[in-house]
């Protein structure tokens, strides 16, 4: 692999980037800073300049992803997998030993937070599973077990943390790719029901604050200054808006710090305020050609490794959007999921710039029929 | 390779369905905040207004409470507070931590700031320190600009330039208490410099003096930080209220009184003007407004003087020898000529009892001028008898006796005046011959107060229904004559000018020494305790000879000038033992101070520079009492636990003793 980069001829291959494609994914990324320097009141401390430099470093390693070979995801799709799954174990270890929730490893120059990585993990590790499996085999137990108990390990393990949010990225990038893998509708119907069925089991098995959390959802005028507070002022931040919003720097819920979580979670409510209707669907609109992009280099990869990685992640990055985008505007409970680009911390950009690069390499090697 | 096939088609179909959910998400999405930006914009707009927007009162500058030439009683003194929103401030006891670095803060405060801190709504904010200065407001705006939901603010802090002369007329401000909050929610109650009257006049005039709460509205973070003014409307202060009081008449008398446990009244007897009113000694209304410290008001509770205790209208007495004036009265309106005479034998005996005059050789044969002049118990003894008790009562009542009055103070006790039907009601028993002839002389059930007492004087004085007037608003009412005819009353009034000026008087040393102003008075003496028939055998020990709590009430009511009287006086010294001794010269300076103030001034300086002379005296003697007891327990050193023994002996018989005294107290009830 090493190899092929460095014979590659370098003029051809930059040009054959999508460039429109990246300078959408620069576009929202700098809309993102803008928002963030708003809302800290019109200051690029403390969170857009350390949010440009990371964006910029991870757009460069974006496309330095975007060279690296399918072959190589493949190769290290179940290796990665595993790793992570140990990460997850171990950060439950630490856990426990120092008697409290852990979501991160502490690896002395970084934090790493295994449950992020997970999200692209099972993605690469299922794709890798389907594309093995000897055709006609995804309908029998034995093509199904196996994608389940690969799901079912880490989100147990996220479960545990608790982490409601990523455990439900997880699954929901998981049942993607088996989906696509060629799933059985019966096996998709049946189960669905069966876990419509569950949900009061669930639900009385979540942790206090998270049943609470759900309450709320179902109603936050029950509870408009304590936990309630978080969805009521993301809300009438928005609404407030208008179409219009009420200007750049303007945003008074999030500059008097009535909106919680203004520069992460609830950003987009920031932004909303400021930017309106227009500002939000402009947005919207702008995840969708993104995504649309990634569900097209699905369609066009050849192989089936690379059409179910391209599609999971696309899947992966849609789900991020959809669930932070619900939550903010009261359709969703409250789970602690970022906006993708937008939302100020460096793990959330990390993952999508590292699916974004893996996209572009596929999108690369779409005419490619084998790996 | 994978491309083609059932496989690829499958994925083919299945990613555009994917496709499709997405689009479908995003159509919701967008309908969703198209929905909130749109048609629920309004109402969410309003919201974020509200938010950003926070409406604080200001209190309302209080009213001005001045006396009758104007002259500030009660002000506004601007000063600087801190005041903190615990729900913002985060963790209390680390604020106040920081707090202290700049303001020193004690226990006690602590104590009170988180008492406070768990009664109040959460987002009301506390007073942390009041009135803190210039230099340490100043100090805490630069240093703890950061702290959440702390706030330095400009504040107005009462100001009463005559401080305890005032006290218990005007009453004090305070905080208003969480029961008044529950009463009707006004969030006006909350703010902190807001405060509302306690006692006295501040309390009665509270809806004049309250005035209309201002309006600030500010930009504040949702952490209560205040970012920018809005707009401001301008609080409305309080009315002025005008009060009848003389200031300087009052902060004199109280000055002459001095340590002595007294009341005093002066009454205007042709308007009802209260001049003067002072029960002392007073607690300083300035210190009672901060904050009353704890310490302070343990000792005013445990004081015999009765600091706390409006005297004028809450302190209930025995009228004695001032209630000869009501028994003369119904005498003269019961057909009682003033010519009709009584011999007087020095005792006086119904069925077997024996009833004394204060005089042992008896006065003589005695009219109604002499009897009330020389004070005679059997002239009004035999007078008394004559005309019955209701008669005594009913003139008792209609001179203001029993009575309460339309004045701005919080609490009036009437006392009682009693007759046949009271005491039935009361104790089931029938009236007693003994009942009338205790009556007659102003003893047995008989309570009155001083006002009550200076009313009385008043109405004898003037022959009119004089009712006492505090407000100086509103032009002065004419009152009804008393329906007693005037060379009766007039009677009445020689013998009170005799009692002072007089050959044989019984305040003779009380005449003003101001040129063509001549007083008439009363003296009157309440027993507190009875002096029993052994006692009597042994002779009546002198009052000096008792301890100061077991001394006679001393009382005085007088009124001046005599040939048209203006001015109405009544003073009462708690446990003064001679109403001519103690009580008749407060009177005495207190006029003089009207009609020739230098002279009672003069007068004043004099006493006071004895007092500190004997106050010096006294703080000497005790140094060396000390001292000596010091050096004679250095000296018994193996002796000295048994002188403890006798010192522990003593104090318990002096506890002892009022319980051993109490059912012989029934004549003379103290408050």
């Amino acid at each position: 692999m090493m190899g092929g980069i460095l014979n590659a001829r370098w003029p051809q291959r930059l040009l054959d980037l999508p460039w429109g494609i990246i300078v959408l994914i620069a576009a929202i990324g700098m809309f993102g800073l803008v928002v963030l320097y708003s809302a800290a009141g019109g200051s690029f401390e403390p969170w857009a300049a350390s949010q440009g430099m990371k964006f910029g470093l991870f757009l460069a390693m974006m496309l330095a992803l975007s060279q690296i070979n399918l072959s190589f995801w493949l190769r290290i799709a179940y290796p990665l997998y595993a790793v992570l799954l140990l990460a997850l174990i171990g950060v439950e270890a630490l856990g426990q030993i120092s008697g409290g929730s852990q979501r991160w490893l502490d690896l002395g120059i970084i934090r790493l937070q295994p449950s992020e990585f997970m999200k692209l993990a099972i993605v690469l590790a299922l794709a890798r599973f389907y594309h093995f499996l000897p055709r006609g085999y995804a309908g029998r137990f034995a093509g199904i077990w196996p994608p389940l108990l690969m799901i079912g390990l880490p989100v147990g393990l996220v479960l545990l943390q608790p982490d409601l949010g990523t455990a439900m990225m997880i699954t929901a990038g998981g049942i993607t790719i088996m989906f696509l893998g060629g799933l059985p509708l019966r096996w998709i119907i049946g189960p669905g029901l069966l876990v419509a069925a569950s949900l009061p089991f669930v639900y009385t098995m979540l942790h206090e604050y998270q049943q609470r959390r759900v309450l709320i959802f179902l109603d936050p005028s029950a509870d408009p200054l304590g936990a309630g507070y978080h969805i009521t002022q993301s809300k009438i931040a928005i609404g407030s808006g208008g179409i219009t919003g009420k200007g750049f720097l303007q945003g008074s819920q999030s500059h008097l710090e009535y909106l919680p979580e203004q520069q992460t979670d609830f950003v987009f409510a920031t932004m909303a305020e400021e930017w309106g209707l227009i500002g939000g669907v402009g947005l919207l609109l702008a995840f969708g050609v993104l995504l649309n992009w990634g569900l097209r280099v699905a369609l066009q990869a050849q192989t089936i490794f690379g059409r179910l990685v391209a599609a999971g992640l696309s899947m992966t990055i849609f789900f991020y959007v959809l669930v932070n985008v619900m939550m903010v505007m009261g359709l969703a409970p409250v789970v602690g999921i970022p906006l993708p680009l937008i939302s100020h911390g460096g793990s959330a950009m990390l993952t999508v710039m590292i699916a974004l690069g893996i996209l572009l390499g596929i999108h690369r090697q779409r005419r490619e029929v084998s790996i | 390779m994978a491309g083609d096939g059932d496989s690829g088609r499958m994925f083919d179909r299945r990613a555009f369905f994917l496709g499709g959910v997405q689009v479908a998400a995003g159509g919701l999405l967008i309908g969703r905040m198209a929905w909130l930006s749109i048609f629920e914009s309004e109402k969410y707009a309003l919201a974020s207004e509200e938010n950003r927007v926070s409406l604080r009162l200001i209190a309302p500058r209080r009213g001005w409470i001045v006396d009758a030439t104007g002259e500030p009683l009660a002000s506004n003194r601007p000063a600087y507070s801190l005041d903190i929103v615990p729900s913002l401030a985060g963790d209390l006891d680390s604020a106040l931590d920081r707090i202290a670095k700049v303001l020193p803060l004690d226990a006690d405060d602590r104590r009170r700031i988180h008492a406070e801190a768990r009664s109040l709504p959460p987002s009301a904010s506390l007073a942390i320190a009041e009135d803190i200065g210039w230099d340490a407001f100043a100090a805490l705006n630069l240093e703890l600009a950061d702290q959440p939901g702390l706030q330095p603010m400009r504040s107005y802090v009462r100001h009463y330039p005559d401080g305890a002369a005032f006290g218990h007329l005007l009453g004090y401000v305070g905080r208003a208490t969480a029961e008044q909050f529950k009463e009707n929610r006004d969030p006006l109650y909350l703010v902190p410099g807001f405060r509302v009257g306690k006692d006295g006049v501040e309390r009665s005039k509270e809806e004049v003096l309250r005035g209309k709460a201002g309006a600030q509205r500010v930009e504040v973070t949702a952490r209560g930080k205040i970012v920018r003014d809005l707009e401001t409307r301008p609080d409305t202060p309080g009315e002025t209220v005008q009060l009848t009081i003389d200031r300087g008449l009052q902060a004199f008398t109280a000055a002459r009184i001095g340590d002595d446990s007294a009341s005093v009244v002066v009454i205007d007897c042709l308007t009802g003007d209260v001049k003067c009113l002072i029960s002392m000694p007073a607690f300083d209304p300035n210190v009672f407004s901060n904050r009353i410290p704890q310490a302070l008001w343990a000792a005013m509770q445990a004081d015999d003087h009765k600091p706390l205790l409006n005297k004028v209208t809450q302190g209930l007495y025995v009228p004695g020898s001032t209630f000869k004036m009501v028994t003369a009265l119904a005498a003269l309106s019961q057909g009682v000529l003033p010519s009709d005479t009584v011999s007087c034998g020095g005792r006086y005996t119904v069925g077997g009892n024996t009833w004394h005059c204060h005089s042992r050789r008896g006065h003589g044969t005695v009219a109604m001028r002499g009897g009330i002049a020389k004070s005679c118990n059997v002239f009004f003894y035999s007078t008394a008898r004559r005309i019955g008790p209701e008669a005594v009562a009913d003139m008792a009542r209609k001179l203001g006796l029993g009575q309460k009055f339309d004045i701005p103070m919080p609490v009036q006790r009437a006392g009682i005046i009693p007759d046949p039907d009271w005491k039935m009601q009361r104790y089931g028993e029938k009236w007693s011959v003994a009942d009338t002839l205790n009556t007659a002389i102003g003893q047995g059930y008989l309570n009155i107060n001083p006002l009550q007492l200076a009313v009385m004087t008043a109405r004898i004085a003037s022959g009119r229904l004089v009712e006492p007037r505090l407000i100086a608003t509103g032009p002065a009412k004419d009152f009804a004559p008393l329906g007693i005819p005037e060379d009766y009353l007039e009677v009445t009034r020689q013998g009170m000018t005799d009692v002072v000026n007089g050959p044989g008087g019984t305040a003779r040393s009380a005449r003003l020494p101001v040129e063509g102003v001549q007083m008439a008075g009363k003296t009157g003496t309440a027993q507190v305790r009875r002096i029993t028939a052994a006692e009597r055998r042994r002779g009546v020990r002198s009052n000096a000879s008792l301890p100061w709590r077991f001394r006679d009430h001393a009382l005085f009511i007088a009124f001046a000038p005599t040939d048209a009287p203006r001015y109405a006086v009544s003073v009462i010294v708690e446990h003064g033992a001679s109403g001519s001794k103690a009580a008749a010269p407060i009177a005495r300076d207190l006029l003089t101070y009207i009609y020739d103030r230098e002279k009672a001034e003069a007068g004043l300086s004099k006493l006071q520079a004895s007092r500190e002379s004997a106050r010096r005296a006294k703080a000497e003697a005790e140094r060396l009492a000390a001292v000596q007891a010091a050096e004679a327990k250095n000296l018994a050193g193996v002796q000295a636990a048994e002188t403890k023994r006798p010192a522990a002996l003593q104090a318990a018989g002096a506890a002892a003793l009022p319980a051993a005294i109490a059912p012989e107290a029934a004549t003379g009830r103290q408050l």
